[in-house]
């Protein structure tokens, strides 16, 4: 079933399409960057690209803070919200279960192609914009700082900074990947929940989007401190941490361990409800 | 092959399915017949394990739904509201996915198995088109074909002649009549009487999620005890039979006598010509017009309403 769900992703044009989108984007950046060398002041902007220009190494996590706020997310909950509500929209869930397969079975294969994306899609940004970064920007050795590259002035510090090696970027890099991919399965259980609720893919994915901008919203807001460590977006930044020198390891762990609980939360949630449910698409 | 014992579903308030018993033996060609919105496709879901009863049992192939659906579905072909494909992958595509999803059947003989099932549906020759592009009575077809992939023992096939033209409708009828000599149990869902007259030998009648009438088709479309007559002597034919005729339009006489043979010799020795004559059996529309109201996707507005 596993092989199934992977084959209807890979032969699914809309994959593609989101995949080069994602990849796309970065890419148009850096080419916008490179050529004015107008990098947004730091501080401002998307995170680290005011450091990009001084090595092309750093690029693929300046490409992943460009596409972490909305589009990357959009595209996890678009696949995650089209995966039973999808099927049953398209009037194939029933045929898939009186095939039969399990419905556990079938929740667990869709979790998988949907963890497959998502760490493929954070992957393909992390190495398009690596190449990216190299080609235009070059591939000087980086300085990092306690303050971190992106809230500090990177020209003032690097100096007084810790030089990286291009082993210890990649290695941070990876870990960054990895937050970022787990935070993405956050925003896809919230909406794997929601496409086994409705029958509708677009109202799963606007439903999960809708989750994510409230808590943005709160998370900004000071009169919800109570509940601000508990909300999915709250950490969705920490993995800028990675790039300090030495590792901030608080927030990290933190934003981990918040986005495992959600990831627990809904996934047990939508195999509850999936379960028990009438199929009447 | 299908037996249910009080089947009942509700859905808040609303009763969709009301006490069913279900009977359906092996080898029969069951028509289950119902206006639209009868319950008819709830009770079909809940018997591939889709829908879950509120109360009652469901045994199907010997075993119970939808405890051990695991192990009955793979004997099951079925074909629920229409057929429904990835549409942009093609038939085939879409026949090698639904093949390897769950217990799939072994990849080795997939390819040739598929191109047999296409085969029987008649979409043989069949190119590499996606599945959106196909007509209504093609899709309607690759559905079969997936419930025909793994040569079911028992194929649960609601309104299977959907969308095809009376050619593809005869044709389908005739897959299923073969289907069912070579031992498939075909249990058909449907409110097209003419298509459930012409194929089935068992009918169930269901009503406003009651099951108001199972039996053999023959025992519903019983003889009358009356004979029509066509002849051209109308009036010499009123005479000889005084008395006996229940009805007279130009031509055709409603005779209240049940042998027609017997009658016939009597009409001819006076010299009434028949054209022709035969004994009245119900037909399966009065039959189901007696036990059933009009469709319940009709709204009528309640007297109580009206105030």
């Amino acid at each position: 079933m596993i092989r199934v769900e992977l084959a209807k992703l890979v032969r699914r044009p809309r994959s593609w399409v989101s995949l080069i989108l994602l990849c796309g984007l970065p890419v148009l950046v850096a080419v916008f960057v490179a050529v004015t060398h107008l990098a947004p002041p730091p501080g401002q902007g998307p995170a680290l690209l005011s450091a990009v220009l001084s090595s092309g190494s750093l690029y693929p996590a300046a490409a992943l803070a460009i596409v972490l706020p909305i589009f990357l997310p959009v595209a996890v909950a678009v696949v995650a919200g089209d995966s039973i509500a999808g099927e049953a929209g398209s009037g194939t869930l029933r045929y898939l279960l009186a095939r039969p397969v399990g419905r556990t079975r079938l929740l667990a294969a869709k979790l998988i192609a949907l963890i497959v994306y998502t760490l493929s899609a954070v992957i393909l940004i992390a190495v398009t914009a690596y190449l990216t970064g190299i080609a235009l920007f070059g591939a000087q050795p980086v300085a990092a700082t306690p303050g971190g590259l992106t809230t500090s002035n990177i020209a003032a510090t690097s100096l007084s900074g810790s030089g990286l090696t291009p082993a210890e970027i990649a290695l941070r890099t990876v870990g960054a990947v990895a937050f970022i991919a787990v935070s993405m399965l956050g925003v896809g259980a919230i909406a794997l929940f929601l496409s086994t609720v409705t029958d509708s893919a677009l109202g799963a994915a606007l439903g999960a989007l809708a989750a994510l901008i409230t808590s943005e919203v709160l998370v900004t807001l000071n009169a919800a401190s109570a509940v601000d460590p508990y909300l999915p977006t709250r950490y969705w930044l920490a993995w800028i941490d990675f790039f300090r020198d030495p590792i901030v390891w608080r927030n990290i762990e933190r934003g981990f361990a918040v986005q495992g609980v959600y990831v627990v939360v809904f996934l047990a949630a939508s195999w509850a409800h999936f379960a028990t449910k009438d199929i009447t698409s | 092959m299908i037996v249910t014992r009080g089947l009942t579903k509700r859905y808040g308030h609303l009763l969709v399915v009301d006490q069913v018993d279900l009977d359906v033996r092996e080898g029969d060609r069951y028509g289950f017949l119902g206006p639209n919105g009868s319950g008819k496709t709830t009770v079909v879901r809940m018997l591939l394990g889709l829908v879950y009863a509120t109360s009652g049992e469901i045994t199907v192939l010997g075993q119970p739904v939808p405890k051990r659906a695991a192990q009955v579905l793979p004997s099951i072909g079925a074909l629920v509201e229409g057929p429904s494909a990835y549409g942009h992958l093609s038939g085939r595509a879409n026949l090698a996915l639904i093949d390897a999803a769950g217990k799939s059947g072994s990849r080795r003989t997939r390819g040739s198995r598929i191109a047999a099932t296409l085969d029987q549906v008649g979409l043989g020759g069949i190119d590499n088109r996606p599945v959106k592009r196909y007509s209504l009575g093609m899709r309607q077809r690759l559905g079969l074909a997936a419930a025909l992939l793994r040569t079911p023992k028992l194929l649960i096939l609601d309104e299977p002649t959907n969308g095809l033209d009376p050619q593809g409708i005869r044709e389908i009828r005739d897959l299923l009549i073969e289907l069912n000599a070579a031992g498939t149990t075909v249990f058909l869902s449907s409110h097209q009487l003419s298509e459930v007259e012409q194929l089935c030998t068992r009918v169930g009648i269901v009503n406003r999620g009651r099951l108001v009438r199972q039996d053999d088709l023959e025992t519903l479309r019983a003889l009358t005890g009356r004979s029509i007559v066509h002849t051209p002597d109308t009036d010499r034919a009123r005479e000889v039979l005084d008395g006996q005729i229940e009805r007279a339009e130009s031509g055709r006489l409603v005779v209240a006598d049940a042998d027609t043979a017997a009658l016939n010799s009597r009409l001819v020795a006076y010299g009434v010509r028949v054209t022709e004559i035969a004994a009245e059996r119900r037909s399966l529309e009065d039959v189901v017009l007696s036990v059933t109201g009009s469709g319940s996707d009709r709204v009528d507005v309640l007297d109580e309403e009206r105030g």
